[in-house]
C-alpha cells in the first residue's frame, strides 16, 4: 500500500521536497499538501519585483493547479494545521482530521514584530507574503501616502524601494549604525545608504521605535528620541522567528527551532522538518539556498536512501535596482584574520576581503560585485590564496592590477567641487586655466586666485595640476595625515566640505582609505572636522577619542584621573571652594592644585569614582572645566578696574562673559584666553592664543601667543571700543580657527600659515563674514555648549565607568 | 574550558572595551566594528597604561599613555616597539561574552 505524507506548509522548501521526490518516484507516497495561505507554493523572494511592478504575481507561481493535480498532489491550500496527535499519528486540519505514515513540517518563519503600544492598529503590517505585499500595494495608491519601515535589513530595504517605486514617501527606521549591518560592513553600508537616498528614501539609522501612534488606523511612529514620523503605512521587518507552534505543541524537541538531525528527522523518527523552521547544529536559516539542500536531504530520507545535509556558506545580494552589493562568508568573530581593502571613490566601489591563514573567508563588496561569485567559489572550496594573495582584490581577471591611486579622491571630485574657500574657485575653473595653459601653483594662482588667500588649499590644486596635466607635473611630496591616507589634513579638511562628507564612513571612501576603520591618528581628527563642518548632523564618536576627551578627565600616569571643575574667568566663592573641599575628602583626593589656568585640580581619582564626584560637584553648580580638552580651557582675568589702582576696564566681567560664550567648543588645539585690565597683563594676556588688554579707550585683541614648548608674543588682531564688538571678533575668529585650522595646531601655528593678513581682512574688515563666522560659532554652540560631567553622571551612563564584572571571587575558588 | 559569563556584548560601544577585573588583575575587552571581541591584559607592558582606554582601530588597539600599538590577536606590539601583552580566550553566544575561566586560573599558577 502507498504510503501516506503530510505536508504542513506549501512554501519554497517543501515546493523542492515534493519535486524531487516525484522525480524520484511518483508512486512511493500519497501526498496532502496543507497550506495556511489560500494558495500553493510561490517563489517568495520574487515578492519584491511584484511589489515594486516589476512583476506580476502569475509570473512568480512555481506550482499550479494543474502541476499539483498532474502529480497526484491533494491540496488543502487556506487551512492550518492546528494540532499533530503522535499518537494516533494523525494532523487536525481546519476542516478536519487526516492521517500519516511519514509527516514533513514545513511552516517556514513568522515575521518578528516589536511589542510596542500601537502594533495592532490597522496599517501596521510584515513582510511575507501576499497579502502583505497587496496591502502594500493598496496602501501606494493614495497620493502623497507616506510608509515607514522599520527595520534597514535585507526585507526592510526591498520594501522601502518598492514602496518608493511606487510613489510613496518612504522612511527607513534603523535600530543599528548602518544598514544591513548582518551582510554588510561601515563603508559598505554607507555606499547602500547614499544610492537609497539618492532615491529619495529617507533613512535613520540608530533610530528606535517606541510606539506607533494612531486612534483607528496608524497615523505616526514615535522614536525614542521623541521625532514622530507621519506615516499611513508601518511596514515592520525586523526579522524572522521560526514558526515552532505546532511542533512544540506536539512535543517535540524545539530550541529556537525545531531541532533535526542530518538527516533532518525531527525528535519523532516519523515526523521530518525543512526550511526556516528548522534549526540545525544551532544554526537557523533565513536564505533559500541551504533549504534547497535541505530539500534534498529530505526526499532522499524519506526514499529511505542515505544522506546527510551539511550546511554550507551563504551570499547574500539585495534585489534592488542600482544598489549593487554582495556579502559572503563570515567577517565577523574568530582569531588571526587579517583585511585586503579597496576603495574608488570615482566609481563608488567598496572591496573587502577577509583573510584567516591562506584561506578567503569572507567577502563584502559594493558598486562592482561581477567578482562577487568567484570569491564566493574561493571560500566555499576553501581555496589556498597564498600564491595569489597580492592581487586578490583586483579579482580573476587581474593580472597587471592597478594599485591604490593617491589621486583618486580628487580626480574623482566633480568639476563643481570648490577647492578654494577663501576665493570660491571651483575645480572647473582650475582645470580650465590648465587647459589655457597654466602648467605651475603661480600662474594657477594669478589666473583664478585659487591658493592665493590663506593657501590651505595648496595641495588640492596641486593635486588637480597633477591629475590634469599627468606626468608633466611632478607633485611636492606632503605630509599625509597618516598610513592609512596620501592627503594631507588640508586636503580632507577642504574634500570633507567641498563633497559634504557627514560620517567617517564617507570620508574613508570617498577619499580612498586604505584601511577599514582608520588609526588612533586619523579618528581624532576626521571626528573633529566632521563636529565641526556638521555640528548639526554629526554625531560626536567617543570612541575616535583620545581618552581625556572620551572619559572628560585627564589620565594620570597611574591609571587614576584628575577633575578640574569650571571657575568662570577665574573666580570662585567660598560655597564652591566648600564643595571641592568636600568632594576631596569624600573620594580620598590625594592631591590637590591650584593651576597656571586660575582654578584648582584635584588629581588622583579613581576612574569609578568620576561620575559621582561630578554629581556632587553639579549639585554645588560646578561644569566641567574641559582642562583635557582640544577646545575652550581657561580666560584667566586679573581683578580689573573694580579693584585695582590701574584697572581701565572691567577685565574680570569680560573673561566671565568670553567663557560663558566660548566653553564647549572643541577646537583643532586647546584654545586659551586671557583678559588684563590694563597694559601692565597681569593675567598674561600676551601670550595666550587670544588676548585681551584693556585701555582707556577700549579692548586690544591680539592673537597667536603662545607660552609652552615655544614662546611667542601674541601679535595685534585689531582694537574695539565695546565688549559686544570684542565678542563677535573673538567668537568670528575662533570659528575661523575652528574651521580651518589643522587638527593639533595651536592657534599661533594655524596663523603663522594662512598670515595675520588674511585675518584681519576676513575677521576684521568683511563685515558679512565676521557676522557669518560668528553666526556659525553660535549653531555649533547652540549642541556643545553643555556640560559633559552632567550627561555622563546619569543614570544611563555612570554605570559604563564600572568594570563589566568582577571575578576576582571566581578565580579564587 | 570554563566559559564563564561576564555580560552582554551589547555592554560594550563599537570600537571600544570594557575591564573585567580578575584575581590575575584587570582583563580588557575589546569589540572591534565587526563586533569581535578581544580579552587582554589591560595593562601596557611600557609604563602600564590602561589599554582598555586606548583607540580601537582594525583588530588593534592604541596604548592612551604613549601610543604604542598592540594587535588585539597575538598580543604583540606593533611596529618598532617591543613588548607582549596576554591574550584571553572568549567568545559571543546568543549576544553573551563568554570568557574562558580556566585560562586566567592557569596564568595564576603559572
Ligand atoms: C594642571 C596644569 C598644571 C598646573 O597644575 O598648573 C597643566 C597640566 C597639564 N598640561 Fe599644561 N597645564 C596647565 C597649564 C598650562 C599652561 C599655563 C596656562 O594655561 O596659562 C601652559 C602654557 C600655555 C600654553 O598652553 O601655551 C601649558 C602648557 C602645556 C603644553 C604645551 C602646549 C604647547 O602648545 O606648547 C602641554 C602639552 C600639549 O598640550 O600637548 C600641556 C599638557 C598638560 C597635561 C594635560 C599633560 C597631559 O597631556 O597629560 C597636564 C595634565 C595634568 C592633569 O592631569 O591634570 N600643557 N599648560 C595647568 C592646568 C591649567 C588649567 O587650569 O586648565
Ligand atoms: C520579500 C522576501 C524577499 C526574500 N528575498 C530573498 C532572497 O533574495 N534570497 C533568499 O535566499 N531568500 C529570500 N527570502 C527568504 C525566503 O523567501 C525564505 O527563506 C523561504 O521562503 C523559506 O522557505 P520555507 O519553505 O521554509 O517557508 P515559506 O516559504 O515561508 O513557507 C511556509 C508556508 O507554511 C505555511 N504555514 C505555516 N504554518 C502553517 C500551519 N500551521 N499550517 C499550514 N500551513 C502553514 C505558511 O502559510 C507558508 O505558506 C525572502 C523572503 C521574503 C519574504
Ligand atoms: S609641565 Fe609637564 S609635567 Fe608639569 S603638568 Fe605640564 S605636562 Fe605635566
Ligand atoms: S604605557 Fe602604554 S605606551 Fe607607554
Amino acid at each position: 500500500m502507498t504510503k501516506k505524507l503530510i505536508i504542513v506548509g506549501a512554501g519554497m522548501a517543501s515546493g523542492r521536497v515534493i519535486e524531487h521526490l516525484v522525480e524520484t518516484n511518483k508512486d512511493a507516497y500519497d501526498i496532502t499538501l496543507f497550506n495556511g495561505e489560500p494558495r500553493g507554493n510561490y517563489n517568495r523572494i520574487m515578492l519584491s519585483p511584484v511589489l515594486s511592478g516589476d512583476k506580476a504575481f502569475e509570473e512568480i507561481v512555481t506550482h499550479d493547479d494543474a502541476w499539483y493535480a498532474e502529480n497526484g498532489v491533494t491540496c488543502r491550500f487556506g487551512e492550518y494545521i492546528t494540532k499533530i496527535d503522535r499518537k494516533r499519528k494523525v494532523v487536525v486540519g481546519q476542516n478536519g482530521e487526516v492521517a500519516y505514515d511519514k509527516l514533513l513540517i514545513a511552516t517556514g518563519s513568522a515575521p518578528f514584530i516589536i511589542p510596542v503600544p500601537g502594533k495592532d492598529l490597522p496599517g501596521v503590517i510584515a513582510y511575507r507574503d501576499l497579502e502583505d505585499t497587496n496591502a502594500m500595494i493598496d496602501a501606494s495608491a493614495k497620493p502623497g501616502a507616506k510608509a515607514v519601515v522599520i527595520g534597514g535589513g535585507l526585507l526592510g530595504l526591498e520594501a522601502a524601494a518598492g514602496l518608493k517605486a511606487r510613489g510613496m514617501d518612504v522612511t527607513v527606521i534603523h535600530l543599528m549604525g548602518h544598514l544591513m549591518e548582518r551582510q554588510l560592513d561601515e563603508a559598505a553600508g554607507y555606499l547602500l545608504r547614499r544610492a537609497l537616498e539618492d532615491k529619495g528614501i529617507e533613512i535613520k539609522c540608530q533610530a528606535s521605535t517606541s510606539a506607533i501612534l494612531g486612534e483607528d488606523k496608524v497615523e505616526g511612529v514615535l522614536l525614542a528620541d521623541k521625532t514622530v514620523i507621519p506615516a499611513d503605512l508601518v511596514v515592520m521587518a525586523v526579522g524572522i522567528r521560526p514558526e515552532t507552534r505546532v511542533a512544540v505543541d506536539a512535543g517535540l524537541a524545539v530550541e529556537r527551532g525545531i531541532t533535526v538531525s542530518d538527516e533532518m528527522q525531527t525528535s519523532d523518527p516519523d515526523i521530518l522538518a525543512v526550511g526556516e523552521c528548522v534549526e540545525h547544529c544551532s544554526q537557523l536559516f533565513g536564505l533559500v539556498a541551504p533549504l534547497y539542500d535541505q530539500a534534498k536531504v529530505v526526499a532522499k530520507t524519506l526514499l529511505d536512501e542515505s544522506a546527510s545535509f551539511e550546511p554550507k556558506e551563504v551570499a547574500t545580494k539585495l534585489k534592488v535596482t542600482g544598489c549593487d552589493l554582495f556579502s559572503a562568508g563570515d567577517f565577523s568573530e574568530g582569531e588571526g584574520r587579517e583585511d585586503i581593502v579597496f576603495r574608488d571613490p570615482a566609481r563608488g566601489v567598496y572591496k573587502r576581503l577577509v583573510l584567516e591563514g591562506n584561506l578567503l573567508v569572507g567577502a563584502v563588496m559594493y558598486g562592482d560585485t561581477a567578482d562577487g561569485n568567484w570569491f564566493f567559489g574561493l571560500i566555499k572550496d576553501k581555496t589556498d590564496i597564498s600564491e595569489m594573495r597580492e592581487t586578490l582584490i583586483f579579482g580573476p581577471a587581474y593580472q597587471g592590477g592597478d594599485s591604490l591611486d593617491p589621486m583618486a579622491a580628487v580626480a574623482a571630485l566633480p568639476l563643481d567641487a570648490e577647492i578654494c574657500g577663501c576665493n570660491g574657485v571651483c575645480k572647473g575653473q582650475i582645470v580650465e586655466a590648465i587647459q589655457d595653459g597654466a602648467t605651475d601653483l603661480g600662474a594657477i594662482r594669478a589666473n583664478t586666485k585659487a591658493s592665493a588667500s590663506c593657501g590651505t588649499c595648496t595641495g588640492l590644486v596641486e593635486q588637480v595640476l597633477a591629475t590634469t596635466l599627468g606626468d608633466d607635473f611632478v607633485m611636492p611630496a606632503a605630509q599625509s595625515v597618516c598610513g592609512c591616507t596620501d592627503l594631507t589634513h588640508e586636503d580632507v579638511r577642504r574634500l570633507i566640505k567641498s563633497q559634504e562628507l557627514k560620517s567617517q564612513a564617507a570620508v574613508w571612501q570617498e577619499l580612498g582609505w586604505s584601511t577599514p576603520n582608520g588609526c588612533h591618528v586619523c579618528r581624532p581628527a576626521l571626528n573633529y572636522y566632521l563636529l565641526s563642518d556638521w555640528p548639526l548632523e554629526y554625531q560626536d564618536d567617543p570612541q575616535s577619542r583620545f581618552v581625556n576627551e572620551r572619559k572628560h578627565a585627564n589620565i594620570q600616569k597611574d591609571g587614576t584621573y584628575s577633575v578640574v571643575p569650571r571657575m568662570w574667568g577665574g573666580m570662585t566663592t567660598p560655597d564652591e571652594l566648600r564643595a571641592i573641599a568636600d568632594a576631596a575628602d569624600k573620594y580620598n583626593v590625594p592631591t590637590v592644585h591650584v593651576t597656571g589656568g586660575q582654578r584648582i585640580d584635584l588629581l588622583g581619582v579613581k576612574g569609578e569614582d568620576l561620575p559621582s564626584m561630578w554629581a556632587d560637584l553639579n549639585k554645588a553648580g560646578m561644569v566641567s572645566g574641559h582642562a583635557y580638552s582640544k577646545g575652550l580651557r581657561t580666560v584667566k582675568t586679573c581683578v580689573g578696574k573694580d579693584h585695582c589702582r590701574f584697572g581701565t576696564q572691567d577685565s574680570t566681567g569680560l573673561g566671565i562673559k568670553l567663557e560663558k560664550h566660548l566653553w564647549g567648543s572643541w577646537a583643532p588645539h586647546k584654545l586659551k584666553l586671557a583678559v588684563s585690565g590694563c597694559p601692565r597683563n597681569c593675567a598674561e594676556a600676551t601670550c595666550k592664543d587670544i588676548g585681551v588688554v584693556c585701555v582707556d579707550s577700549g579692548f586690544e585683541i591680539s592673537v597667536a601667543g603662545a607660552a609652552g614648548m615655544e614662546v611667542k608674543q601674541t601679535e595685534l588682531l585689531c582694537k574695539v571700543e565695546t565688549e559686544e564688538e570684542a565678542i563677535e571678533i573673538i567668537s568670528a575668529f575662533t570659528q575661523a580657527y575652528r574651521e580651518n585650522g589643522k587638527y593639533l595646531d595651536r592657534v599661533f601655528k594655524w596663523v603663522a600659515k594662512v598670515g595675520l593678513d588674511w585675518c584681519k581682512e576676513t575677521i576684521v574688515d568683511d563685515l558679512d563674514n565676521r557676522k557669518a563666522l560668528a553666526e556659525r560659532f553660535e549653531i555649533s554652540q547652540s549642541v556643545y555648549r553643555d556640560d559633559p560631567w552632567a550627561k555622563l553622571a546619569s543614570k544611563e551612563e555612570a554605570p559604563k565607568f564600572n568594570p563589566l564584572a568582577n571575578l576576582t571571587l571566581e578565580a579564587a575558588e | 574550558m570554563s566559559w564563564l559569563d561576564i555580560g552582554s556584548l551589547d555592554d560594550i560601544p563599537v570600537l571600544g572595551a570594557r575591564i573585567v577585573k580578575t584575581a590575575v588583575g584587570c582583563v580588557a575587552v575589546f569589540r572591534t566594528a565587526e563586533d569581535e571581541v578581544f580579552a587582554t591584559s589591560d595593562r601596557c607592558p611600557h609604563k602600564g597604561g590602561p589599554l582598555s582606554e586606548g583607540i580601537v582601530h582594525g583588530k588593534s588597539v592604541t596604548c592612551p599613555l604613549h601610543n604604542w600599538v598592540f594587535s588585539l590577536e597575538t598580543g604583540e606590539a606593533q611596529g618598532a616597539d617591543e613588548g607582549q601583552i596576554s591574550t584571553f580566550a572568549i567568545k559571543v553566544e546568543t549576544g553573551r561574552l563568554l570568557l574562558d575561566g580556566e585560562a586566567l586560573q592557569a596564568r595564576t599558577a603559572a
